[in-house]
C-alpha cells in the first residue's frame, strides 16, 4: 500500500500530467467542431468513407505526420467516425500517429540509428494500414457469428 | 491556444458557424469527462508503481520469448515523452539489447492502457480489445522485420 511520502509526489505528477493534457484535449475538441461544422458530412464520407485504400492511405498519411498527445487522436478519430469517416480510416489514422513518428525521426533517427528509424517507421506506417483492414474485417466476422 | 486564437477569428469572420462549433464543443465536452476521470485514476496508478528504473532492470538482461513478452509489456505499461524512452534505449543497445525488442518496444507503446477507457467510449470494446489484440501481434512482427532489415543483432 503506497504511502503518504509516495501518493502525494504521484498525486502531483499525475495532476501535473492532466494539467498539460487539458489543453491539448479542449485544442482538438474545438478543432474538431470546427472541421465537423465546415464540412458537411458528405465531404467527410468522400474523403475518408469510402472504405478503399486511397481513404486509408490519406487517413495512415495524416497520421504519420501529426504530432501531439495520442488522446487527441482518439478524440479525433472518433468525432470524425461520428461524422461519416469510415472505420478503416479512422483506425488507420490512429494507429499511424501512435507508431509513425515523423516529427520525432530526426531524434529517433540521433539515438537508435538512421536505418532503424527509417525502416521501423516504415514497417509501421504499413502496418497502420494492414491493422485497420483486419480490425474492421475481424468487427464484421464477429457481427456475422 | 493556437486553436483558441482560430476559433477567435472564425468567430469574428462567420459568427453563425463559430455558435455551432461551439455548441458541438460543449456536446464533445460533456460526453468526454467520465472517460478522463478514469484516465486520471490509471495515470494516479501508473505514476505510484512503474518507473523506467524498474522497466530497463528486466528489459536489458533477457532474451528469447520472454525478452519479447517483457519488452511488450514494458512498452505497453511505459508512460512518459518517448524522447526519454530513446535515450534510455539508445544505452540499452550500447549494452547489448536486440534491435527487435527495441522495435517491438517501441512499437507496444501503441497501446496506452490509461486512455483505453476514452477509446471505449467512441469505439466500443470489442473495438478496442481487437486493436489492442493486433497491435501486441504487430509489435512482434515488426520488431522481427525491423531486426531483419538492420542485420545482425546489436548494429544499426
Amino acid at each position: 500500500m503506497p504511502t503518504k511520502h509516495e501518493l502525494m509526489p504521484a498525486l502531483q505528477k499525475t495532476f501535473h500530467a492532466l494539467l498539460q493534457m487539458l489543453p491539448i484535449i479542449f485544442g482538438m475538441l474545438l478543432l474538431t467542431s470546427i472541421l465537423v461544422t465546415l464540412f458537411p458530412r458528405e465531404v467527410i464520407t468522400q474523403l475518408l468513407g469510402q472504405g478503399n485504400l486511397a481513404d486509408s492511405l490519406v487517413a495512415s498519411g495524416i497520421g504519420s505526420i501529426a504530432a501531439g498527445h495520442p488522446i487527441a487522436s482518439y478524440l479525433v478519430a472518433g468525432e470524425l467516425l461520428s461524422a461519416g469517416a469510415g472505420l478503416v480510416a479512422v483506425t488507420a489514422f490512429i494507429v499511424a500517429w501512435v507508431t509513425v513518428g515523423i516529427v520525432q525521426l530526426p531524434a529517433e533517427a540521433m539515438l537508435l540509428g538512421v536505418r532503424f528509424a527509417l525502416w521501423r517507421n516504415l514497417f509501421c506506417f504499413l502496418s497502420s494500414i494492414a491493422i485497420a483492414y483486419l480490425v474492421a474485417f475481424t468487427l464484421k466476422m464477429i457481427e456475422l457469428t | 491556444m493556437i486553436m483558441s486564437v482560430i476559433y477567435f477569428l472564425l468567430f469574428l469572420i462567420e459568427p453563425t458557424i463559430a455558435y455551432d462549433t461551439g455548441l458541438v464543443f460543449i456536446t464533445m465536452l460533456q460526453q468526454v469527462l467520465p472517460a478522463l476521470g478514469l484516465v486520471f485514476l490509471l495515470l494516479l496508478l501508473a505514476n505510484l508503481f512503474l518507473d523506467p528504473s524498474r522497466v530497463k532492470r528486466y528489459l536489458g538482461k533477457t532474451s528469447g520469448i520472454s525478452g519479447w513478452i517483457i519488452a511488450v509489456f514494458s512498452g505497453i505499461f511505459s508512460v512518459g515523452s518517448v524522447y526519454a524512452w530513446y535515450a534510455m534505449l539508445s544505452d540499452l543497445k550500447k549494452k547489448g539489447m536486440d534491435q527487435q525488442l527495441v522495435a517491438a518496444f517501441l512499437y507496444s507503446r501503441a497501446i496506452k492502457l490509461p486512455l483505453l477507457p476514452l477509446m471505449i467510449h467512441y469505439f466500443g470494446v470489442a473495438y478496442t480489445l481487437i486493436l489492442s489484440l493486433y497491435l501486441v501481434i504487430f509489435a512482434v512482427l515488426n520488431g522481427f522485420l525491423v531486426g531483419k532489415s538492420q542485420g545482425r543483432p546489436g548494429e544499426s
